[in-house]
């Protein structure tokens, strides 16, 4: 039997001792000696959100099918444990072995939001290997960073030997057999670093330097090798049908966010909302066969037991064989009572239909995301839903018996103006309006009840807002005060709730989505001040990290709250990410002029990911085909 | 019908508490493809329930729950299928199919038996053996027992059926019951306070052994 790597003393003491136990159903065991390559695959933020991640279970999958290779996972250890595996020097293990992660040879650390940054460096303090990766020896194992926020790999590029750009299915192999063969042939790590620099998608920092202009903006990078490519091309799966995909991915002891079978439907997207950063970086949309997902499906189920499968897609309702898997997904979870839940759906009568027969109408409530208030700043958003749209939409559900709306705002997007901030509350009042008007009195059976949530648009890499400026903290507030009193001035106004977001941590999510190599003793620093689990607001500590921008002497306005020229040298420019700068500039000057530009299955807008020669670039267009 | 099946949880699985082993198990039954019956109504859940709640950090050879189920494989073929799904930790020791209208589980728990260890016998004194037995022995033990209301006062000794030092450790033969479940820890943890001996953290190793109903003839039986 496996000895844990926690004494019963302490597992007895923390909060949910399962988190740190391995042994779910599903976890992949192998033998040690049978092995060549042990990979711990690191989530860096508490079991039950890591858990809830599909990269991870995919990677996991595939470096597990490879007989060389172990994959283990790693998550961060929860406050209270941290506390105790500092005090008392117990080094961080992987699940599955429990096994320390310093004796592994790669610790790959996926990416998902900037709020995570001084988890990683948890993750390896505990774990015993340096904090920068200039000062790591050839006994620690490789850190592999990787996910969306790669895509601006450089405000924490000290704490990584290398970065995997793009979609994980593609390059691991060849990233492992090469370091096979240095290991063979006893090349070390520097050298290792430099041979892998030359696979595709894969980013070494240490091998470039970046020399900035006087005003603080970028001048130029060098390479310091011979032979590195300059500029770094994004990872892509050409074919999503044929690739690998869990059929056994673990289930865990405890309630996760995501306790679900997820399938993942299509990849990418075609409406090309310009604050959206996914909807560029997985350019071009991919689906996935729908016999694939049917067998997938099935397996999956059946493997873990699960009484729920959602289907996961940035825009469920574009995958064009929707109706055929729902309606083979309802038939066969009937069954075994299992639920379907459908995120990113467009509200529309079929999609009504579909949750009526799979879904609580009594318990589920409806969420529409008009991100803007008013048709203007839509347009300037390029958010292809209009007011109509909504309303009918809202109107056949209240009809349909739903009494329960969500809706999803965004506050301080470019070119808004209070007429815009007000439209929300006026969104929100005629929505509930709709319910009085579609639905008789005597069949009112409980109130209506509508939700306004708001965030705070934060300006991403690789997206059209990239030069936007970003709303100081004040800013941010003073509108979510205008859209309080504005919704409050509604006849409707009992029927509304609204909620909006922390403005502290957006703008430092702000700073980090859009910063560039001085970050890094920034981040450094508030670590070791003691900020981390930043996303969780309880242990967010904002004056720790001001401090921390004071100390460096770094403003934190540099990177938020100018608007950038349009040919300003960005961190993330040396990075290809499928669409080029001069589309995003094109988006850029249509967002000015509200002009809105058609999804890719309409028309294409020669964003450059057709040059991948997949998904619906390859599809004939609508146009061209009546 | 209604079937009722015996488990064991061991090491790493203790650490699993009573809510996310009920929920382990209803995924292992779907896996298991058990003809389960569900509730009706908006949310069907399956129709399961079980004997007794373990505290985290115990171990046990004699745990049980009833499942409602439309056909029923032979007993050891649903042993099997159920083994074939576990984690380890977590066995399938036995199977029965209850008599029509039979007591659900958690109604029909009297008694169970613990064995209790020490993780570090060398804080207790010499002679702790004589003044635990004499500690039993005593015609009632009087002690403040915390319940969801507040605080009561009960005599320890009348849920205490034997207490014996054996096997390397203490076995407790202890009331179960849904409403006057009494823990073997809080039973040595009166001891040694009434003592004024010190117990280091998390002091004891608790495996159930086993648990019972009372049989018509009032006698203690397990539950299969």
């Amino acid at each position: 039997m496996r000895k844990l790597a926690l004494k019963d003393e302490i597992l007895m003491r923390v909060e949910k001792p399962a988190r740190y136990i391995g042994n779910e159903v599903n976890a992949v065991m192998k033998d040690k000696s049978e092995i060549q390559i042990r990979f711990a695959m690191c989530f860096p933020d508490v079991y039950e959100i890591g858990m809830s991640h599909l990269g991870i279970q995919i990677l996991y999958h595939m470096l597990n099918q490879f007989e060389d290779v172990w994959c283990e996972r790693v998550y961060s250890p929860w406050v209270d444990l941290d506390a105790i595996m500092k005090k008392e020097h117990i080094p961080l293990f992987a699940l599955e072995s429990q096994d320390p992660i310093r004796e592994f040879d790669f610790l790959g650390i996926t990416l998902q939001y900037e709020m995570c940054y001084t988890n990683i460096l948890q993750v390896l303090e505990l774990s015993e290997i340096p904090l920068l990766a200039s000062q790591r020896d050839e006994e620690c194992p490789i850190v592999i960073g990787g996910g969306p926020c790669s895509y601006n790999p450089e405000p924490i590029c000290d704490f990584f030997d290398l970065f995997y750009i793009g979609e994980g299915e593609t390059q691991y192999r060849a990233l492992l057999d090469l370091y096979k063969s240095c290991r063979t042939e006893g090349v070390g790590r520097k050298g290792f670093l430099e041979k892998a620099a030359s696979i595709p998608g894969i980013y070494v920092p240490s091998l470039y330097q970046v020399v900035y202009h006087e005003d603080g903006t970028i001048q130029e990078r060098v390479s310091l090798a011979e032979g590195i490519p300059e500029t770094i091309h994004k990872e892509l799966v050409r074919n999503v049908t044929e690739t690998c995909y869990p059929d056994k991915p673990v289930v865990p002891f405890i309630k996760v966010t995501q306790d679900r079978v997820v399938l993942e439907i299509q990849r990418g997207c075609i409406r090309g909302c310009r604050f959206c950063q996914a909807g560029q970086l997985y350019r071009p949309v991919r689906e996935r066969n729908v016999d694939m997902l049917k067998h997938y499906a099935l397996e999956m189920l059946q493997n873990t037991g699960h009484e729920e499968i959602s289907l996961s897609s940035l825009s469920s309702s574009d995958y064009s064989q929707l109706p055929e898997l729902l309606d083979f997904l309802m038939e066969n979870c009937q069954r075994k009572k299992i639920n379907i839940s459908l995120p990113s759906l467009r509200i529309d009568a079929f999609s009504l239909e579909v949750m009526n027969k799979v879904q609580d109408v009594k318990k589920s409530s409806l969420t529409f995301a008009p991100e803007a208030g008013s048709q203007r700043l839509r347009n300037v958003i390029n958010k292809g839903l209009t007011e109509e749209v909504i309303l009918s939409g809202a109107r056949l559900a209240f009809e349909g018996g739903w009494t329960r709306v969500k809706l999803y705002f965004m506050l301080g997007l470019p070119m808004e103006t209070e007429e815009d901030i007000r439209a929300i509350a006026e969104l929100c009042n005629k929505i509930a309006a709709e319910f009085y008007d579609a639905v008789p009195k005597e069949k009112r059976r409980e109130k209506v009840q509508i939700v306004a949530s708001t965030s705070f648009f934060i300006p991403k890499p690789f997206t059209p807002f990239q030069w936007a400026a970003q709303c100081t903290k004040e800013e941010f507030l003073e509108k979510a005060y205008l859209t309080r009193g504005a919704i409050r001035e509604q006849l409707n106004q009992k029927s509304i709730k609204y909620n909006w977001h922390e403005a502290d941590v957006s703008v430092l999510e702000g700073i980090m989505a859009r910063g560039d190599r001085r970050l890094n003793q920034v981040i450094l620093k508030a670590y070791q001040k003691g900020c981390f689990y930043d996303a969780w607001s309880e242990y967010y500590k904002h004056d720790l990290w001001l401090s921390a921008f004071e100390e460096c002497g770094i403003d934190p306005d540099f990177y938020t709250t100018r608007e950038r020229r349009e040919d300003e040298i960005f961190p993330w420019d040396f990075l290809d990410c499928g669409v080029t700068k001069e589309f995003l500039l094109r988006e850029w000057h249509k967002a000015k002029e509200e002009s809105v530009t058609p999804n890719c299955r309409r028309q294409c807008s020669g964003c450059g990911a057709a040059r991948y020669q997949t998904g619906v670039c390859m599809e004939k267009r609508e146009e061209q085909r009546s | 019908m209604k079937v009722r099946i015996k488990f064991s949880k061991e090491e790493p699985v203790k650490f699993i508490g009573h809510l996310d082993v009920m929920r382990y198990f209803q995924k292992a039954i779907r896996r298991a493809d058990i003809d389960i019956a569900y509730s009706s109504g908006f949310s069907p859940h399956q129709i399961m329930s079980f004997a007794s709640p373990l505290s985290v950090g115990h171990t046990s050879s004699g745990e049980y729950f009833d499942v409602e189920l439309h056909s029923v494989p032979d007993k050891e073929e649903l042993i099997r299928r159920l083994n074939d799904v576990m984690v380890e930790g977590i066995r399938i020791l036995d199977a029965a199919v209850l008599e029509e209208g039979a007591g659900n589980a958690m109604a029909q728990v009297a008694a169970a038996d613990y064995l209790v260890t020490f993780r570090d016998k060398r804080a207790l004194p010499g002679d702790w053996k004589e003044r635990l037995l004499a500690f039993y022995d005593q015609p009632s033990i009087l002690v403040q027992k915390k319940t969801k209301k507040g605080e009561k006062e009960i005599d320890l000794k009348e849920g205490i059926y034997r207490l014996e030092i054996r096997d390397g450790g203490i076995c407790l033969l202890l009331d179960a019951g849904s409403g006057s479940n009494i823990k073997p820890g809080f039973v040595l943890e009166t001891f040694f306070e009434r003592e004024g001996i010190p117990l280091p953290e998390y002091p004891f190793q608790i495996h159930r052994q086993e648990t019972y109903l009372k049989g018509e003839d009032g006698r203690l039986a397990p539950l299969i």
